[in-house]
């Protein structure tokens, strides 16, 4: 069982965020981690492990230099390796271009099972995972709060807490998978993790290992462009006031202003 | 004048509020044309034309109905090599951004998500507007390379009747094997609550971890009750077992953008904030005076919940009573 975990290293979202010039997130003005929300990816791709007393887990990142600190993070939690692609060529690439180089690269590690998170912290368009089932042509089972593989029957089954309905999703292997924070909490990395992480493989692919033409990826092919980007002007400067009885009150005859009352 | 291609949202066999919402943004493109993919465009004809559908697509398949997004995405890739649109709207729902995401693969387009505003730009291309980093930002972008396809927030325009007498057209989609992958083997629909749907509303009322309890969740309906609302959850509240998960609003819960939104024993988080920080007035009622959800407060009461709340419902209803 060949278990393969997408992480992406984000911006931190308790800092202040910010674009570049370019209109692209700016990964250098705040410190980056590994996206929260893949945590619960790596955790679920643990305990396929443990359950099954056997497998795998390789962990696939693309990012500039420093997504291998998420990578190490994931690392000091389980698993086994480590994929990094990186080049220079990728930078501001769109989603379209994103699903291509993870595409290329999973078909090279190969995989039963590819696991990601419910939505990166920074891009947050939770599109990635599908567009990877598309380029693939394996199944897509995604959204999952609950996440059931057997390897015998080379089955995975999901819960999909959808919009309108709750569904369970089955499907045979390969498939891609992507799971919510309600799968259950991610381990923190013990001392010993942390320290065997250091000593674990972490390999580094450029686009030309991967066979793909830097033209078809990065800025320049990017499908959608920026117009403008302006700051919102900081909320607040509201009215607060502490409440003496006539608190409720007040806040009537201000939903009154504004004919919500 | 080009079709612009709505995906039609209308899971109990009613069509929902932002597709409507999706027809209105449409007409400044093109000529709305919705795409069904599901049992039943007959019957939703007719409430797609009052909103300017000229002609409605059907797809009515195992694919599409048994199976998850990839036939979907299959049938309305399908139709839009076939319509040649000016571009494709959907909701961003988690089954609207999927099916968005293939398609877009599938057709090599641009995508944009999470869109709160559509505009025709002076090229006639649309032009969406999109809220980042937990609403801090305003970006507007436009799709550069194929039919530009749109993920729309609900709440992003007023539905706007536009009354037209729509042709319902059939399709017929050769459908792949991939697009019987994931089979869908069990399908619970959610309780009905009888309020309007978090996502819809234009008012929300949300608990936090701060009303102690899950019974005292009934003052949270109390009041979005006397207020025509619904009624939100932070995660704190959710995972204590008080409220539905359904209900959740946040980063891993539902975006909402509605009119007002008031946070009831909420302190604020970033996670919280993601979900609701496009909400065009906030309330905020937390004993904590340093809590971080008064920093967006547009009016904010630093008091006990336990006494305001029902204060408030008693003033509002007797107000409008
Ligand atoms: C991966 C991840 C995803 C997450 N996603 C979400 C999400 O989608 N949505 C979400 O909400 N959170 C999310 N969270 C959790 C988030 O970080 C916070 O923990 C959560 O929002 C806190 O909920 P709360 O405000 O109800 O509780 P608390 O932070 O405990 O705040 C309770 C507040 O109630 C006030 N209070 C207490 N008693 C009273 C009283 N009697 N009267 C008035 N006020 C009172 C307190 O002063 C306090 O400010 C996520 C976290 C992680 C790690
Ligand atoms: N650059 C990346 N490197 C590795 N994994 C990624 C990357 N971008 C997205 N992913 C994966 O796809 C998921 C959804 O991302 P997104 O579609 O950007 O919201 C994430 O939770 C990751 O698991």
């Amino acid at each position: 069982m060949k278990i393969v975990v997408l992480v992406k290293h984000v911006p931190d979202a308790t800092a202040v965020r910010r674009f570049t010039a370019e209109s692209t997130v700016d990964r250098e003005a705040v410190p980056g981690l590994l996206s929260e929300l893949d945590e619960y990816a790596v955790e679920q791709a643990l305990q396929v492990v443990e359950s099954a007393a056997t497998g795998e887990i390789t962990y696939l990142t693309m990012g500039p230099a420093a997504a291998s600190e998420a990578v190490r993070k994931a690392l000091a939690m389980g698993g086994t390796a480590a994929v990094h692609v990186s080049d220079d060529a990728l930078a501001g690439t769109d989603a379209l271009g994103t699903s291509l180089v993870l595409a290329k690269a999973l078909e090279r590690i190969g995989f039963d099972l590819v696991i990601c998170g419910m939505a990166s912290t920074d891009a947050t368009m939770s599109v990635v995972p599908a567009m990877l089932a598309e380029r693939l042509g394996v199944a897509q089972l995604t959204f999952a709060s609950e996440l059931k593989v057997d390897p015998q029957a080379a089955q995975v089954q999901i819960r999909r807490d959808g919009d309108a309905a709750t569904e369970m999703v089955q499907a045979p292997l390969p498939a891609v998978v992507s799971v919510t924070d309600r799968t259950g909490e991610p381990r923190y990395p013990s001392f010993k993790g942390i320290m065997a992480a250091k000593k674990k493989p972490m390999q580094t692919w450029s686009l030309a290992d991967l066979g793909i033409d830097p033209a078809e990826v990065g800025r320049g092919a990017a499908r959608s462009t920026v117009a403008s980007v302006t700051a919102r002007p900081p909320r607040g400067g509201g009215q607060i006031v502490t409440d003496e009885g006539d608190a409720a009150g007040r806040l009537v005859e201000f939903l009154a202003t504004q004919k919500f009352v | 004048m080009s079709q612009v291609l709505v995906l039609v949202e209308a899971p109990d066999g009613a069509v929902r509020k932002p597709t409507l919402e999706l027809l209105t943004l449409a007409r400044r493109i093109g000529e709305p044309a919705a795409v069904v993919l599901g049992p039943g465009a007959d019957q939703l004809a007719a409430r797609l034309g009052e909103y300017g559908a000229s002609t409605v697509y059907a797809v009515d398949a195992p694919e599409v109905n048994d199976y998850l997004v990839a036939g979907k995405a299959e049938a309305l890739a399908h139709i839009a090599s076939q319509a040649r649109p000016a571009a494709i709207l959907v909701t961003a729902s988690a089954d609207g951004r999927e099916i968005a995401a293939r398609a877009a693969v599938k057709l090599g387009s641009g995508i944009l998500t999470d869109a709160v505003d559509v505009t025709g730009g002076p090229d006639g291309a649309p032009v969406a507007t999109q809220s980042a980093f937990a609403a801090s930002f305003v970006v507007t972008s436009t799709v550069t390379q194929g039919v530009p396809i749109i993920a729309v927030k609900p709440n992003a325009a007023a539905p706007e009747p536009a009354p037209t007498a729509p042709t319902v057209q059939t399709v017929e989609v050769p459908f792949s094997d991939l697009a019987r992958a994931a089979r869908i083997t069990e399908r619970v629909p959610r309780a009905v609550s009888g309020r309007p749907d978090l996502t819809e509303a234009a008012i929300v009322v949300s608990g936090g971890r701060g009303l102690g309890g899950a019974e005292k969740f009934s003052l949270i309906e109390g009041l979005a009750d006397a207020l025509g609302g619904a009624v939100g959850a932070s995660r704190a509240a959710v995972d204590a077992g008080w409220y539905p998960h359904a209900h959740q609003v946040g980063q891993t819960g539902k975006t909402v953008s509605p009119q007002l939104y008031l946070a009831v024993g909420i302190s604020g988080a970033i996670q919280h904030r993601a979900g609701m920080q496009t909400a065009k007035t906030i309330v905020a009622i937390n004993k904590d005076p340093e809590a971080p959800i008064f920093e967006l407060a547009d009016f904010g009461i630093v008091g006990d919940l336990h006494a305001v709340v029902p204060q408030l419902t008693e003033d509002i209803t007797g107000r409008e009573g």
